[in-house]
């Protein structure tokens, strides 16, 4: 029996994963862009052979679809180029927007796990927030944005606070709805013992509900960092595009920079998921502390 | 004095589909160190009768007294032990962790704690498994886990609701054994359900034979078998056969055969 090899099961499929789909883009690539090149060349009264087309179709300036080398070079040229004080460096722009995912993060989980914890012990809330809590996530994230954002800034909060409370707008939903379903997941016996012991109220929560929860908490946390940062990129739209992701996004595409628009869309797909793999470490870590099981791996 | 005092207790449960009476007119009186197992077909009410007793589920009628008070008061008192169906034990804590679960409710200091904890483990042979989780541990010695964390409130009364019910037949021989080895020891006023007859002839000083629709005390069964630690190969004496004889013939005239 062969054992299971790391570069065969993981390494070789994610990797032909990205082969097909850097393919499939150069081709996109080729699709939308050699128009452009197309008319280039009848401007300039020039006729290129079919290569030169296809070449010069992912070289251009401002393509409509930059191809990949385009975009890494971009990326390379703004991270590890450039001090990271530079206005024009991704790694301060990603700071600027991670600080704010970060602190509307932290206080959307905390807002989400306060509501909970009233939802689950007391019936009135249960009834009078659950639906409002619901409905807020309904309003489109764009339409609040700018409001909040002048709203605040009328009363003279500005700066971070503004981009993280939108973060946190849309962090704490699925961590109330999360914590909501795990703080009642404990089961009946379970809830009985606890009676058989006269346990109050606080002492069931500290001893069953909390840690029955905690596995509910790390889901829950997983989809809220992801979506804090898509909180905080928004949040930069109407802010007048000074700093941050968001801001490079909306500059890039004041000057047609698509170049510059797709790195900085990679920057934050890159973000996203190191704070998603960094939640989901910190499960693991919990988890073992709490005695789980090990997972045994697939395959 | 009696431990437990029911005098024509009934319940009614109301259901969507009207109401159902669950437990009908039940007379019953047990005696301190009393061994006594309600056993019936399901539907007979036997565990919502013993968790009336917990005062988990409240009667609509008739009169019920626990340790000479109500079972709320018993309740709160932390007057009896209870071991589920399942052993209930919780996750994320080791099983000596699992035992102090009510020492911590109760307020007890650490030291006390340990020194339940210790004991405790040791009645049910759990000793040297303080640090492993629930999972590390068979079916059977989570049921002991249980049994131990019921223990640790050092109550004279444990309820216990088909225990055993989801092990196989040798581990439950064991089981069986060593729990009759444990009352005597502990000399403990225990009320067990079981749906098995072997289970409740082998363990009982006294049987309690339920029958369904509506829940009722068909029989009440006085053992003759000794009290105290019985040998397992008791099961094939001829007095032993008479007994479950007995039982298997109240079982069979209190059920309705119309459904």
């Amino acid at each position: 029996m062969n054992k299971p090899s790391f570069l065969r099961e993981s390494v070789v499929p994610v990797l032909t994963v990205l082969a097909v789909l850097v393919a499939f883009w150069y081709v996109a690539a080729l699709f939308m862009n050699h128009s452009m090149v197309i008319a280039e060349a009848e401007l300039k009264g020039l006729a290129f052979t079919p290569t030169e087309t296809w070449l010069r179709s992912w070289a251009l300036d401002k393509p409509l679809l930059p191809a990949p080398h385009q975009v890494v070079a971009e990326l390379w040229k703004s991270t590890a180029g450039l001090s990271i004080t530079s206005k024009r460096s991704l790694v301060y722009h990603g700071w600027v927007t991670l600080s704010a995912t970060l602190l509307g993060f932290l206080l959307g989980t905390l807002l989400g796990i306060l509501l909970a914890i009233g939802i689950v012990h007391q019936k009135v809330m249960d009834k009078s927030l659950m639906p409002w809590i619901i409905a807020s996530q309904t309003v489109p994230i764009l339409a609040v944005a700018p409001m909040l954002i002048v709203v605040l800034n009328a009363i003279g909060i500005s700066g971070l606070l503004p981009k993280a409370l939108i973060s946190t707008y849309l962090s704490f939903f699925p961590v109330a709805v999360g914590m909501v379903k795990g703080l009642r997941s404990p089961e009946a016996i379970h809830l009985d013992l606890m009676r058989t012991y006269n346990a109050d109220d606080f002492k069931v929560f500290t001893k069953l509900r909390w840690p029955a929860s905690v596995p509910f908490l790390f889901a829950s946390l997983k989809v809220g960092i992801a979506i804090s940062l898509i909180g905080a990129i928004v949040g930069e739209l109407p802010t007048g595009a000074v700093a941050g992701l968001g801001a490079r996004l909306l500059s890039g595409s004041y000057y047609g920079q698509t170049i510059q628009i797709w790195a900085a869309l990679f920057a934050a797909a890159f973000l996203a998921g190191l704070l998603v793999l960094v939640v989901g470490w910190s499960e693991r870590f919990v988890m073992h502390l709490m005695g789980a099981r090990p997972e045994r791996r697939a395959g | 004095m009696n431990v437990i005092d029911i005098e024509a207790l009934s319940l009614t449960f109301e259901t969507g589909d009207g109401p159902v009476q669950a437990l009908s007119n039940i007379d019953l009186k047990i005696a301190k160190g009393d061994f006594v197992s309600f056993i019936g077909p399901s539907g007979c009410g036997k565990t919502t009768l013993l968790r009336v007793i917990a005062d988990l589920e409240q009667p609509t009628g008739g009169s019920i007294s626990v340790n000479g008070t109500t079972p709320e008061l018993a309740r709160l008192d932390r007057a009896y032990g209870y071991v589920f169906q399942a052993p209930a034990l919780y996750p994320w804590r080791t099983i000596a962790r699992n035992v102090a679960l009510p020492l911590e409710i109760m307020g007890l200091t650490r030291a006390q704690q340990e020194e339940r904890i210790a004991r405790n483990l040791e009645l049910v042979n759990l000793t040297g498994f303080e640090k492993k989780y629930p999972w590390q541990l068979s079916g059977g010695m989570q049921q002991r886990a249980s049994i131990a964390r019921a223990l640790a409130v050092e109550p004279d009364l444990l309820l216990m609701d088909e225990p055993f019910g989801a092990l196989d037949e040798i581990v439950r021989d064991h089981l069986n054994e060593q729990l009759l080895q444990l009352w005597a020891k502990t000399k403990k006023t225990v009320v067990f359900v079981t749906h098995s007859i072997p289970e409740a002839v082998y363990l009982s000083t006294k049987i309690v034979v339920m029958s369904p629709r509506p829940g009722r005390i068909h029989d009440i069964v006085e053992s003759d078998l000794p009290r105290g630690p019985r040998p397992l190969d008791i099961r094939e004496t001829p007095e032993f056969l008479k007994l479950a004889q007995r039982v298997r013939d109240g079982l069979r005239a209190g059920h309705s055969y119309d459904d």
